[in-house]
């Protein structure tokens, strides 16, 4: 248990932070990671960076605001803050989630239920500040006594109060960073409260009124999407470059000539990556390439402005930016006048585009969307991709983004295609709807400033090693290579950090990778060895 | 009497009121995102491991297949037993199920004596010597209101003892939130000392009823002015804590109902020319006022205006 205890209060209260993060506090990893030591030591913020960013809420900043330079400055801060709460509770700006705030808002039984859900407040040895309702209780009071009323001692006395200053505000934005958004904590709360939801609306506020955002899911990510086609900066050309090289790679290793097609009009499916998937993790493209080619399908890719990236970071914190990028994506399939958009492993790319933009695309722009979880399920149970399971004779688990199944009820046909191609396959405790984030949801994956992949891998992550490490637990002699299968681009960016971070690939041989590359390995039309089991 | 008859019918209006007034509020908010957490009960042959119609190949071209059954499956054991919380914090489970068990008891109780007066006033006797109906609705009533008076204080007692005595509930507790137990306690306690002491099989209240549903406003000759003070202490308090129960964050007791349906389970697709289409189509209509730079809403510019701009500044 974390020593000091924090009050609602007490976020108004300056002090160099509001809580401290002490690695003897985290909750202890399984075996052979269960000593303290073995986590390693948490790099302190450099005094530049707390000179020139606020960072009194922890020990880490993500988002890296500029400290005000004066009273004045801190005020004007304040005001902006005060009119974008406004907003956020009028129709006309937040009809995207205006009932579910306000729900959140007003009914909430603080039974905390919602805390022993959360791998955060968990992994963290249950710091307080990490608790799924503290930040939302925050908001609550300065929403019950600043935008609901006029600060009225009745209003005080009713629902709490809390001091708004610059030290609430600045804490409060670092501290809606400090939640997945995973939602985990909303599944098991009985009345419906959903924490998450609040600090995705912190988030807004924040980036809606005052231009306050994380840089990389905001200026790095939407901002370089909207304009140059992909928050990796690849612009058409580049990629089409790109997808060129890989189709060369995987055509030579499996044997199957793959030539990606670029903007065929009238094609029956657009499939659109994660672009980062293409930097990254190449083979992950180029096994969607083998797949589909293999099974004849009319397919095509666009280089359309985010035709080819189908991520769509808005959906963090920004409606604005999550509208402008879902229209960009249906404009491309649009123009290609194609059938349905496949959208490859990516799970918050899948959410954005197949749930929440359901109630922002409409007439022709409200095109079909698929998972390409259901797509490959069907590919390999009709028989048009022949396997040969004990190609993939290994351990494997899989991990579950939680865009992709909590938050979008896709759970078997990825299950049901590892059952049948993976004779090793073992789930993680636990699984499906009910599982961990990896710790890299809502941006963090890409998110590296200062110290804060130390928290990452320590803190968000934690929970996630544990589990993987429990699904091997018989297997973690380094001699027999393990599988986790992450069907998600983000997922797997955390992975790759935090299996670097333990050095799980050097001392017990754990690999990840998505799905499609476990299924070219054990094609029968494919030359054996797609994996290459090598770190990357 | 007639005071407290009207405290009471006062009491049922602005409960009847503040629950309407919420409910519509509520229901004419605009349409948002969807935002649906899995499990979704209503998914008929996937709820049980989570699964939507989105896992069906081309499911845009299926018939989807909703469940009631499915939903009842949750909502019953949710309502009554407090499944979530049983499954997810046992231990608070054991403080809030008497409080909320005994408060669904003594709504049954309401009704009871509700049915008690009606048939009283109708001329059926009901009594200990009462026949059929009469015997039974003497005898649940007493049973019911002692279970559900029980349980409600006890569970009042000890949530208001966790929130006093637990720091992690204590830092979270607010004075109206002390109030609003302290509200129960009393209310419930009153009720219970007057059971035992001066009316225990719950006549003098059925009495009431019998004035109530009659809206005999006279004391003169009624049954009910033979009875003791408490009786109208228990009565006035119960009204009251009716009145208040919706104006506070307690009216999850039928918020709960769109956090589930609306939100929750909200998976209802957008489907081209259909009425989701139609709604959203309004609120792309509506002017923004976001003042971020890469907005830069002036009141006038549509959600469709901004969705289809490119941004035209970065952030600082």
């Amino acid at each position: 248990m974390t020593k000091r205890r924090v009050s609602i209060e007490d976020i108004s209260r300056p002090s160099e932070r509001l809580s401290e993060l002490r690695k003897e506090d985290f909750k202890p990893l399984p075996e052979p990671f269960d000593k303290t030591e073995s986590t390693p030591d948490f790099k302190p913020l450099s005094d530049k960076a707390k000179d020139q960013y606020e960072s009194s809420l922890d020990d880490t900043i993500a988002v890296s605001i500029p400290k005000p330079k004066s009273k004045e400055e801190e005020r004007v801060l304040i005001e902006k803050f005060l009119s974008g709460m406004e907003k956020l509770f009028t129709k006309e700006n937040n009809w995207t989630f205006l009932q579910p705030l306000l729900l959140s808002m007003d009914h909430c039984a603080k039974c905390h239920t919602c805390s022993e859900a959360c791998h955060i407040y968990e992994a963290s040895g249950q710091n307080p500040i990490y608790r799924p309702a503290y930040r939302s209780e925050v908001f609550r009071r300065l929403y019950k006594n600043f935008i609901e009323s006029n600060g009225s001692p009745l209003t005080a006395w009713r629902s709490g109060k809390v001091d708004l200053n610059w030290t609430t505000l600045a804490r409060l934005i670092e501290l809606a960073y400090r939640c997945n958004l995973c939602r985990r904590c909303a599944q098991t709360c009985p009345i419906g409260v959903d924490n998450a939801l609040i600090a995705h609306e912190i988030r807004k506020v924040f980036s809606q009124e005052l231009g306050i955002a994380a840089k990389e899911i905001h200026d790095d990510g939407s901002v370089l999407q909207l304009k140059v086609g992909s928050s990796t900066g690849m612009n058409s050309v580049v990629v089409k470059d790109n997808i060129e090289f890989i189709d060369e790679d995987v055509s030579e290793m499996t044997g199957i000539k793959v030539e990606t097609p670029w903007d065929k009009e009238g094609a029956d499916i657009l499939l659109i990556h994660n672009a980062g998937e293409i930097m990254s993790w190449p083979m992950n493209p180029g096994a969607f390439g083998v797949i589909f080619e293999t099974a004849g399908l009319n397919w095509t890719m666009s280089s359309e402005i985010a035709g080819y990236d189908s991520i769509n970071y808005g959906v963090w914190y920004d409606d604005a930016q999550f509208a402008r990028v879902a229209v960009k994506h249906a404009q491309a399939a649009k123009k290609l006048k194609v059938k349905k958009i496949v959208l490859g492993e990516c799970g918050h790319a899948h959410k954005a585009l197949t749930v929440i933009a359901d109630r922002v695309l409409t007439g022709d722009l409200n095109i079909p969307r698929e998972s390409c979880m259901v797509t490959l399920e069907g590919l390999i149970f009709s028989g048009k991709v022949k396997v040969d399971p004990s190609r993939n004779d290994f351990p494997v688990t899989l991990h579950d983004p939680c865009n992709l199944v909590r938050l979008m009820g896709i759970v078997e046909p990825q299950r049901r295609i590892l059952r049948h191609i993976a004779p090793r396959f073992r789930e993680m405790e636990p699984h499906g709807v009910y599982n961990y984030c990896c710790g890299g949801g809502s941006g963090f994956a890409i998110m590296s400033g200062h110290n804060f992949g130390d928290w990452r891998a320590q803190i968000a992550g934690r929970k996630k090693l544990e589990q993987i490490l429990n699904a091997f637990k018989d297997e973690l002699d380094p001699s027999i290579k393990k599988y986790v299968c992450a069907p998600c681009s983000n997922c797997k960016g955390q992975l790759r950090d935090l299996f670097s971070y333990y050095d799980l690939w050097e001392k017990h041989s754990i690999m990840y990778d998505g799905l499609v590359e476990l299924i070219v390995n054990c094609m029968t039309d494919a030359k054996p060895g797609f994996i290459e089991w090598e770190w990357h | 009497m007639g005071v407290v008859l009207i405290v009471t019918y006062v009491s049922a209006a602005v409960f009847v009121l503040a629950v309407l007034v919420r409910f519509v509020r509520i229901s004419r908010l605009p349409i948002h995102v969807r935002w649906e957490l899995y499990p979704v009960s209503h998914e008929k042959g996937r709820a049980h491991y989570g699964g939507s119609y989105l896992e069906v190949p081309e499911w845009w071209k299926k018939k989807r297949e909703s469940s009631l059954i499915g939903e009842l499956k949750v909502m019953i054991p949710e309502i009554l037993l407090l499944a979530g919380v049983h499954e997810h914090n046992r231990r608070h489970w054991a403080f809030t199920f008497p409080f909320h068990f005994g408060l669904y008891l003594l709504a049954g109780l309401i009704v009871l004596l509700l049915a008690g007066g009606i048939l009283s006033a109708a001329g059926v006797e009901v009594s200990g010597g009462g026949r059929g109906l009469g015997l039974a609705l003497y005898h649940s009533t007493y049973v019911v209101g002692y279970a559900g008076l029980a349980l409600a204080l006890l569970g009042s007692l000890a949530l208001l003892g966790r929130r006093t005595f637990n720091q992690d509930y204590r830092e979270y507790t607010t004075p109206g939130d002390y109030f609003n137990l302290m509200f129960f306690v009393v209310a419930l306690g009153v009720a219970w000392v007057n059971h035992i002491s001066a009316d225990p099989n719950f006549v003098g209240l059925r009495a009431y009823f019998v004035q109530l549903v009659t809206l005999d406003l006279s004391s003169k000759g009624a049954a009910f002015a033979q009875q003791p003070v408490l009786v109208s202490a228990e009565i006035i308090l119960a009204s009251l804590l009716v009145a208040y129960i919706p104006l506070t964050h307690m009216s999850h007791f039928f918020t709960k109902w769109f956090m589930y349906h609306d939100i929750r389970w909200g998976d209802e697709p957008n489907i081209r020319g259909g009425e989701i289409e139609k709604k959203v189509g309004e609120v792309l209509n509506y002017p923004v006022s976001w003042s971020a730079p890469h907005i830069r809403g002036d009141g006038k510019k549509t959600w469709a205006d901004i969705a289809t701009s490119a941004v035209e500044e970065k952030t600082k």
